[in-house]
């Protein structure tokens, strides 16, 4: 696993304060902001009893949990929740969410940061929330036991109630709230040392529970950041010059804007943070004069060094940095595989490419910003708080630790909202207008100026023995780097090779659990791609790519070398070594994809094939093992048609069984979308895609058969919104050969790529 | 001053006849439920009722609706619990919840004309409103447990009317 970032964090918490409990007033527990205006309303009521940063309990008896992570659909909010109740002993219908601020306190206990990705959230917040509701259980019954005169050791806590059996008396939690008993401390080592309940003690994990989000995104209440509103407010629309990055603003002429009703100003923006580059805001009274104003404004460009950059150039590019021998840095270097290329009985070579693809959340991206004292408040949806908070300091002029971020509920992130480029326009609108703003982005900002997934070139060689063995895979892959762009320096990785730190969030997934003897994996970052296309992490990220390449050709040296494609990877999956443990597990996996989906057992019609594909998403030490099988039928025209996916996935331990399934759908609902439907392209430096109408993302119609089956063995819980994702675009690949003989290296597939492959 | 009919009640707003009744509705009435998705009628996510058809409120113009009876997400139902709402948190469709007032009111101008819609109906129906968590699925079986609940209802309200 990745190390994480401490170095952006306004006001370092340590993690003995961070995880402090019980009994504590509730000022004491406000880390990072004590000193600072303006910050006491985040404090809880007195009369609550607030065991952990992470739940107050109050005198009604409600519990409510604050969470840490952006909530983007996949319901963390509500699975915080759930892990504290089931330890804490609570009700569920007792239980409420609230989202946390970019307060310190509430950084992820593991990354100690406030970031949300990677599929991370259920695996590293576990222990933590475990130990928290274990400590508040324990609190209420001591102060239960005293209040009733009983030993706490014959108490029994079940649904917000605390019961003697041989008494019959019993207090609610909230008794014991408004009692004032409950004051039990744990040092970090006593907290450390809570025996927390085995899985078969479980009553609510592994329980689908309902999501307590849901019903307000069934009645219009739930509140995005796009629909905050503050008192005397204005609104920004961005206008965007038509290169993704580099250009300058030259001149502005408003002249025409200051004609349309309610006018305010237009802000050419100073981006010391290099997020945006040429923006100007036109800021005005509604959002509906703000864009027309954005519309009326005369704005000369200077196009800058990438306005000539185009996908092919990127591509071209790529490919030259490839074959230059001093490129990247290694990831993986085991063996010699240029040796043993040298002597391999047979060697295939193949090139595989995606597309820029664009995130395109439902709700574009937005933010609003309010200056009030020296504090500046955000209120906006964001996956990053820590450093977009820092962004937004850096927009202001001003030290991070003055910055508030007000989460809000998440209209979709897919990784688009770890940045912060939003942040800006609204920041920068509001100090020059001295007035609250709020910035939105037309769809055509959104999809013009997203931190898009880069465009990918990777190139791999693999040997076979005689006996059609694996000896040897060499992998490069080539992109824009995303994560370096962060600047943050824990983000990065060691090279094997000690060329410096690599962006692991390109590569990672070729470190896959398949036995090579002799493998290397290079990382090589396309500079030109990086300036152009200033890219992000698409949901599932790296391994959206390399497993695209690994899968492929894994299948293609199965058919190379006779084999069954399925079978092969098995072979290949002996857990030898450094692959023990995972490897099993994602044989296993396989094999049930295999069983759902009747893998080699139907005799197909022609032009129809089925095609595996299996994946250690999203890194080596976070991987839900996860695999697929497509079922395609091809038409003689190229036409693919995807009749049912089946997946299986090896999760650990389900806190949600049916959100687990949710999220598996969406992911692989996800996968296809970019395997088939979405593409996006450069010219001139600028994007040319703008709306839904030209970058196509998967509609109801377009939906196949997806069957999913959940495995949980009682490991640690791993996470579930990304690995999906990268395993359906090799099962189609290596369907669509199966059914046609055609084999197609580029994402998205087109039909014309599969009609020239099946004539070739 | 144009005067909007919404959810019933008669309100002005302060917008030019040129205004898309999406921001009307969103900044002037503050009825935030109706979201802004693309601009260009091609997601959903903005749909709102106009005499019962559902249109899309960013390609609407306010000057265009005054008079008619217009119904948002916070009007479909006065608690919330319109068939298709009970239906939607039955089968815990939202995820991200962003398009889904947009899904549910695109849905419920269908089950009004069409009581007991096909599978691929439904699809026709519904296939221009983008959900970009892809909850597809469960958008599908919770319409199609909305119209078996309001078929249901209907039967027995009949079989009770007196004859």
């Amino acid at each position: 696993m990745n190390r994480h970032v401490k170095a952006i964090t306004p006001e370092t918490s340590d993690l003995s304060r961070r995880s402090f409990l019980v009994g504590t007033a509730a000022t004491g527990l406000v880390l990072g902001y004590a000193g600072v205006p303006g910050i006491g309303e985040a404090l809880a009521a007195p009369s609550n009893f607030e065991p952990s940063v992470w739940y107050a309990i109050a005198p009604d008896g409600l519990v409510t949990v604050t969470c840490g992570k952006a909530d983007m659909g996949q319901h963390i909010a509500s699975t915080m929740a759930q892990i504290v109740a089931e330890e804490l002993g609570a009700k569920w219908s007792d239980m409420r969410v609230a989202l946390a601020s970019n307060d310190p306190k509430f950084n992820d206990p593991v990354l100690g940061a406030q970031i949300t990705g990677g599929s991370w959230s259920t695996m590293m917040n576990f222990d933590a929330m475990s130990r928290a509701g274990a400590a508040g259980r324990m609190a209420l019954t001591e102060g239960a036991a005293a209040a009733m005169g009983v030993p706490a050791g014959e108490l029994v806590v079940r649904d917000s109630m605390i019961s003697h059996p041989k008494s019959k008396k019993q207090m609610s939690f909230a008794d014991v709230v408004k009692s004032g008993k409950a004051t039990k401390t744990f040092t970090p080592d006593e907290l450390k040392a809570i025996k927390l309940k085995t899985p078969d003690q479980y009553t609510l994990i592994g329980v689908s529970v309902p999501q307590l989000d849901i019903p307000s995104k069934t009645n219009g209440t739930a509140k995005y950041g796009i629909d905050v509103m503050l008192p005397g407010m204005a609104y920004g629309a961005v206008v965007t010059p038509p290169v993704r990055f580099g250009a300058t603003v030259k001149s502005v002429d408003d002249s025409a804007a200051k004609k349309v009703p309610g006018f305010i100003k237009a802000v050419t923006l100073d981006d010391k943070t290099q997020t945006t580059s040429g923006w100007v805001v036109a800021v005005a009274s509604t959002y509906a004069n703000a864009k027309k104003a954005a519309a009326a404004l005369k704005i000369a460009y200077d196009g800058g060094p990438n306005a000539k950059v185009s996908s092919e150039s990127l591509l071209d590019e790529a490919r030259r940095l490839q074959k230059l021998e001093d490129s990247g840095q290694f990831f993986v270097k085991d063996g010699d595989p240029a040796a043993a290329l040298g002597t391999a009985a047979k060697v295939l070579e193949a090139e595989y490419t995606t597309s820029i693809n664009i995130h395109a959340p439902m709700e574009p991206m937005n933010a609003t910003a309010e200056f009030k004292g020296d504090i500046l408040h955000i209120y906006s949806g964001n996956q990053f708080a820590t450093r977009s908070g820092a962004i937004a300091a850096g927009a202001a002029g001003i030290d991070p630790k003055f910055v508030v971020m007000h989460q809000m509920w998440l209209g979709g992130g897919f990784g688009r909202r770890l940045d912060a480029d939003m942040m800006i326009p609204a920041v920068q609108a509001a100090k020059a207008i001295g007035k609250p703003v709020k910035v939105i982005y037309t769809r055509e900002n959104d999809m013009t100026m997203d931190f898009s997934r880069p465009l990918t070139y990777q190139k791999v060689k693999a040997g076979v023995d005689g006996d059609g063995k694996l000896t040897a895979l060499s992998h490069d892959v080539v992109s824009a780097w995303p994560t370096q762009r962060w600047g943050i320096p824990d983000f990065l990785t060691p090279s094997v090779d000690k060329k410096g730190p690599l962006d692991s969030f390109t590569v990672n997934g070729a470190d896959f659990f398949y036995t090579v003897p002799n493998h290397y994996v290079r990382a090589i970052k396309n500079e030109m791609a990086h300036n152009a296309t200033p890219s992000g992490q698409l949901r599932s990220v790296a391994p959206g790519w390399t497993f695209w390449a690994v899968e492929s050709m894994i299948d293609e040296i199965a058919a190379a070398t006779g084999k069954d494609p399925a079978q092969y990877r098995i072979s290949l999956l002996d857990g030898a070594g450094k692959n023990d443990g995972g490897a099993q597990r994602l044989r296993n996996t396989l094999l049930a994809a295999m069983g759902l989906a009747g893998y080699g057992t139907k005799k197909l019609p022609k032009g129809e094939g089925m095609g595996v594909a299996c994946v250690s998403s999203q890194e080596r030490a976070t991987a839900s093992w996860t695999a697929c099988v497509a079922h395609v039928a091809v038409a003689p025209s190229g036409e693919v048609t995807v009749k049912k996916l089946t997946v299986a996935t090896d999760v650990g331990t389900q806190v949600h069984p049916d959100n687990i399934r949710a999220q598996v759908e969406g992911a692989a609902l996800w996968g296809l979308s970019l395997a088939m439907y979405e593409k996006a392209t450069l010219k001139d430096g600028g994007i040319e895609q703008t709306n839904f109408d030209s970058y196509t993302p998967l509609r109801m119609s377009q939906v196949p058969e997806v069957a999913i089956a959940v495995i949980a063995n009682g490991e640690k819980a791993t996470g579930v919104g990304e690995p999906a994702v990268t395993v359906i675009a090799p099962a189609i690949g290596n369907a669509i050969f199966n059914a046609s003989g055609a084999r197609v290296r580029a994402l998205p597939i087109t039909a014309e790529a599969v009609k020239a492959s099946m004539k070739a | 001053m144009p005067t909007l009919t919404i959810n019933g009640r008669s309100m002005p707003v302060d917008a030019a006849n040129d205004t898309p009744l999406l921001w009307a509705i969103r900044e002037q009435l503050q009825m935030t439920g109706t979201k802004f998705g693309c601009g260009a009628g091609l997601c959903g996510a903005c749909t709102v009722h106009v005499n019962g058809e559902a249109v899309r409120s960013c390609q609407t113009m306010v000057g265009d609706v005054a008079g008619k009876k217009i119904t948002t997400i916070e009007g479909l139902a006065p608690k919330g619990d319109h068939p298709l709402q009970k239906a939607w948190i039955a089968e815990q469709v939202p995820q991200c919840g962003y398009c889904q007032s947009g899904q549910i009111m695109q849905a419920a101008s269908l089950l009004v004309k069409n009581p007991n819609p096909t599978k691929d109906e439904v699809v026709a129906h519904m296939d221009g409103n983008l959900c970009r968590c892809m909850t597809y699925s469960r958008i599908q079986k919770a319409i199609m447990r909305a119209a078996t609940e309001m078929r249901t209802a209907s039967a027995t309200s009949s079989e009770r009317r007196p004859t």
